[in-house]
């Protein structure tokens, strides 16, 4: 989230899209409800079932699975068409000046620079008209014909309300009526948020669809408010903590991970520090080499030394081009080319796409070690033909199976302490109250004994170069079960000579004298202790900041962006709600997005940018700058904007013989995955009380739909794909309707998630039936828009 | 840490702030003695289902002395968090029966080549095999230079993945464990 939970009571109107945040985050949706009633907020919700947070709401939409670029790209639309846009916010805190290379074009649903035979863009008509001094070109009257002000107006020219009505299935009056709401914040003075989930991000373009939602906030002038931003709900306890903590392109707080052609410590800070884009702009990356050394000063120790380009060369390098992510490592593992697979926690036979080809590909590993609460459908992927023979008819004896399984009893939450980062940033320390049962023990330590023994093996055995292992510091007290505060002062960094914790990032040096394990956290244990288990409830600015509560990422700031809450001079768009203020030569309220003692004209208000300013224009995403709508690669309908490229050109697929697509004449119906309120993901079905509530997997359909394939409720239905099925009770409802899209009418089918062949309660993996079909950008699969039909049983 | 309150200390406090209000306090008094978290010890936590991150109080009994196992015996919103104010979800309110469930595992586990069922396997043992299997897949595996001759030291044959259910710190050491073997593939949740 760019702003927190407790700061959606301060909203005039909040979007909810993409989510259902009354049901699966009931907790923090108290503060949308606050908003409601304390500030007569509207709230608008546009999903394809109307859920409880819709019935709660003052306007709602039904739309079609797979059609939200259509349906924000019309709120852009309806923003410009309008004027119901934040001008001076637009001028001031966008890259809306920003001139671009002429050659830039957009046709039949392809940008400039498609490549068929590669099957992507090459990007170099993207760029800025550049001086002669490497900035960008800009023109602040906005009507340069070049302008991304008015390249904006002319892409989303197309996105009328009669557009979006036949691409989403809703009405062009309802689509109106809920635009009329969302862009009353377009002016200074009034707030909109937007809370989303993960009927935004598993998409096969899902970052574009989240860049669409940016753009909107920033043209109503939304971003950097109280009561404003985009705000990710997110799905699970500590998935901010762990995205903070890197993936395989990236190390800890987001720096880029290694790559073969930098060769050096010199050439990966070139590589990976951004130049300016314009003279005013901080461009904050820049000290990307500050966190880079003080990262592998934490990891590599005394053995981090100027004349070994503090240990560079012992991090992995990926090739260039290459991607390791979920999607790939899975096709590999299912063509027989991954050898183990260590998961901590993680379920990928129930919570990957295709379950099927999860299990198959597990059993081509030569081993594999789970550490988990409870037995999972992973660690018993190997039994899948006993425990769930008729969902996975490919499924062989556990004879045939050769993987070796090691499954770890780990301790839970309530057994470990650490800190959890919710979708708002926050840092929040806990600590163990009681010990795991039998033998199991904290992840710690299980993480550390594996660590120490391989490493000991290294030591006393030949091997692969032993460099890397050997190097690497494993300095704490207690080498086999690490105190894990003693690791959280490792993460904040510290003064290599002194042992002094550092305060903040603003420390850190590149010259090998601070170390550091994630910059991001910088601030979060410092010489005063343990900033995320501070309790405090002062809440100074009066809008829920808290800032003595936890601790919060970056800095402790609690709002990102929050420079641009006000003008270019630092004059605030609404005083009432200003998080900070530019005082006696200083900033009060939040902690500055900005440089602290740097007067409001010093710089451009999106410091993290090398442009200074937001990106209305993105020109780094795989698919283009600007957001087009694509239809899901399974889809009931061609593309109305361009039947010719219907789906996201580059979205990621595969060609297994696991993979294949379903269409439209063979799979009629659009299927959305959903959670339940009673249930948490896969874990809860071990739980008594939450498997008593929803003991039983069901097949959500409307009356509309029970009509025309002549079903009642209760009766037992087979819902499949292209790539597998399931079965349960058919549960008809009033939640969803028929949708006319490009005059062809469209059902919907709902299928709650949770169940699987292990757990008090068991039923079908809604896997078997998701594809494998990612997005570019992000790696997601497409869990929302995939193609089924039904068969009564 | 400051996180530990005796429960009858902030019962005496309550009792305190009651007796302003006027009301009798026998029968609440009385009522304290049976409560089963009369006893209890406090500890703060976090819940560990969606990213709300509420606050939750989580008591238990048991001294912690040697041979003493402390279990939790109940489950409460924390009112002092400014997410949660002492409320909880549906799931968040059955935690308990989370923690303290007979579907735990509690042994290590152990499945042979081609085996049909798990056996159970000593720490010691599951820890040094683990190691050795680790230890020849990278060896097999490992690349210290491309086909270009550049410095790679890299692993792709094994792959790491979770971590969005663990806390930052074990997140952070796994990040050691990864590149001290030099593996490139490591996944979460996020990604899903």
């Amino acid at each position: 989230m760019t702003n927190g939970w407790t700061d959606v009571r301060n909203a005039d109107v909040v979007l909810i899209m993409g989510g259902n945040p009354a049901e699966n985050h009931p907790v923090g949706f108290r503060f949308a409800m606050q908003a409601k009633k304390n500030r007569k907020a509207k709230l608008v919700c546009v999903d394809p079932r109307f859920t409880r947070t819709a019935a709660v709401s003052d306007k709602y939409v039904q739309m079609r699975s797979g059609s939200d670029i259509a349906f924000l790209g019309g709120l852009i639309h309806h923003s410009l068409e309008t004027g119901q846009y934040h001008e001076e916010y637009v001028r001031e805190h966008t890259n809306a000046s920003f001139l671009v290379d002429d050659e830039f074009g957009f046709e039949d649903g392809l940008f400039s620079g498609w490549d068929s035979e590669a099957g992507k863009y090459d990007k170099s008509s993207w760029g800025y008209q550049k001086d002669g001094r490497g900035y960008a070109r800009i023109d602040k009257t906005l009507e340069n014909p070049r302008s991304v002000f008015q390249l904006l107006r002319r892409h989303y020219s197309r996105y009328t309300p009669e557009a979006v009505a036949n691409i989403c299935g809703c009405s062009a009056e309802e689509f109106t009526e809920a635009a009329k709401i969302v862009c009353s914040t377009g002016v200074a003075g009034r707030s909109g948020t937007i809370l989303y989930a993960l009927g935004w991000t598993q998409h096969s373009h899902s970052v574009q669809l989240i860049h669409t939602a940016a753009m909107l906030q920033l043209l109503l002038g939304n971003v950097g408010m109280p009561g404003g931003g985009i705000n990710a709900q997110r799905g699970h306890s500590n998935i901010q903590g762990a995205t903070d903590m890197g993936a395989w392109d990236k190390l800890p707080g987001y720096l880029n991970a290694p790559r073969a052609d930098w060769r050096t410590l010199a050439e990966y800070n070139r590589g990976t520090s951004p130049q300016a884009l314009r003279p005013d702009s901080l461009n904050y990356w820049s000290n990307t080499p500050k966190f880079m050394t003080s990262l592998l000063k934490a990891y590599y120790g005394a053995n981090a030394k100027r004349e070994n380009d503090f240990g560079y060369g012992y991090m992995p390098k990926h090739a260039e081009g290459a991607n390791h992510g979920w999607g790939y490592l899975f096709d590999k593992m299912y063509a027989g080319d991954v050898s183990g697979l260590i998961a901590f926690g993680m379920n990928p036979v129930a919570n990957g796409p295709n379950s099927k080809k999860m299990i198959a590909a597990l059993g081509k590993l030569d081993w594999l070690i789970v550490a988990e609460n409870f037995e999972t459908e992973t660690a018993a992927f190997w039994d899948a033909k006993k425990l769930a023979g008729e969902y996975y008819p490919s499924a062989v004896d556990p004879s045939e199976i050769q993987t070796e399984v090691f499954l770890l009893p780990a301790a839970c939450f309530a057994e470990k302490d650490g800190a959890f980062v919710n979708s708002s940033r926050w840092l929040q320390w806990k600590s163990a109250a009681a010990d795991p049962p039998g033998e199991a023990l904290p992840d710690q330590e299980i993480v550390a004994r594996l660590f120490l023994e391989v490493r000991r093996l290294y030591e006393e055995e030949a091997g692969a170069n032993p460099e890397p292992v050997l190097s690497m510091q494993w300095p704490y007290g207690n080498q086999v079960r690490p105190d894990l505060a003693e690791v959280a002062k490792e993460i904040n960094g510290r003064q290599v000579a002194t042992g002094d914790q550092v305060s903040g990032f603003g420390e850190l040096k590149d010259d090998g004298s601070t170390l550091c394990g994630n910059w991001l956290y910088s601030g979060s244990y410092t010489e005063d202790g343990n900033q995320m288990a501070r309790r405090g409830q002062n809440d100074s600015t009066g809008l829920g900041l808290y800032a003595d509560w936890a601790w919060s990422w970056p800095a402790n700031r609690r709002v990102l962006y929050n420079r641009a809450s006000a003008d270019a001079d630092g004059k605030p768009w609404d005083a009432t709600r200003a998080p900070i203020q530019w005082r006696d030569g200083r900033y009060v309220g939040d902690v500055p997005d900005y440089k602290a003692d740097a007067p409001p004209d010093a710089n451009g208000a999106f410091i993290m940018l090398p442009e200074g300013v937001a990106r209305l224009y993105a020109p780094g995403l795989v698919e283009g700058p600007f957001p087009e709508h694509y239809e899901p690669a399974e889809s009931p309908v061609e593309n109305a904007l361009h039947p010719a490229v219907s789906s996201n050109p580059t979205a990621i697929r595969f060609n297994s013989d696991a993979d294949s697509l379903g269409d439209a004449a063979e799979y009629p119906y659009v299927a959305v995955t959903y959670r339940l309120t009673e249930h948490y993901h896969y874990w809860t079905k071990h739980v008594a009380s939450s498997s008593t509530l929803q003991s039983t997997f069901f097949v959500e359909i409307s009356q509309d739909l029970a009509e025309e394939e002549g079903l009642k409720a209760g009766d037992q239905i087979r819902v499949s794909s292209a790539r597998g099925h399931a079965e349960g009770p058919v549960l008809i409802t009033k939640r969803m309707r028929k949708l006319t899209v490009s005059g062809k009418p469209v059902f919907q089918v709902g299928l709650p998630i949770h169940w699987g062949f292990l757990g008090r309660v068991k039923g079908p993996l809604v896997n078997n039936l998701t594809p494998s079909v990612m997005d570019p950008n992000s790696g997601t699969p497409e869990y929302k828009g995939f193609l089924v039909k039904l068969e009564k049983l | 840490m400051t996180d530990r309150i005796s429960r009858r200390t902030l019962l005496k406090a309550g009792a305190a702030a009651a007796t302003t209000f006027g009301f009798s306090l026998e029968p609440a008094r009385a009522a304290a003695k049976h409560l089963k978290i009369a006893h209890t010890t406090q500890t703060q936590s976090i819940c560990p289902y969606c990213a709300v991150g509420c606050s939750v109080i989580l008591h238990t009994l048991g001294d912690k002395a040697h041979n003493v196992k402390s279990s939790v015996v109940h489950v409460e919103g924390d009112p002092n968090s400014p997410v949660n104010r002492g409320t909880l979800c549906p799931k968040g309110i059955s935690l308990k029966q989370f923690i303290v469930n007979e579907r735990r595992l509690t042994k290590p586990r152990y499945r042979a080549p081609g085996a049909t069922e798990f056996a159970e396997i000593e720490w010691d043992e599951a820890i040094s095999k683990m190691a050795r299997r680790i230890k020849d897949s990278r060896d097999q595996g490992f690349e210290e230079r491309d086909d270009q001759g550049r410095m790679v030291n890299r692993l792709d044959n094994v792959a790491i993945i979770g971590g969005c259910t663990d806390t930052n710190e074990i997140n952070y050491l796994i990040s050691k464990f990864r590149f001290a073997l030099g593996v490139l593939t490591y996944e979460n949740q996020a990604r899903l």
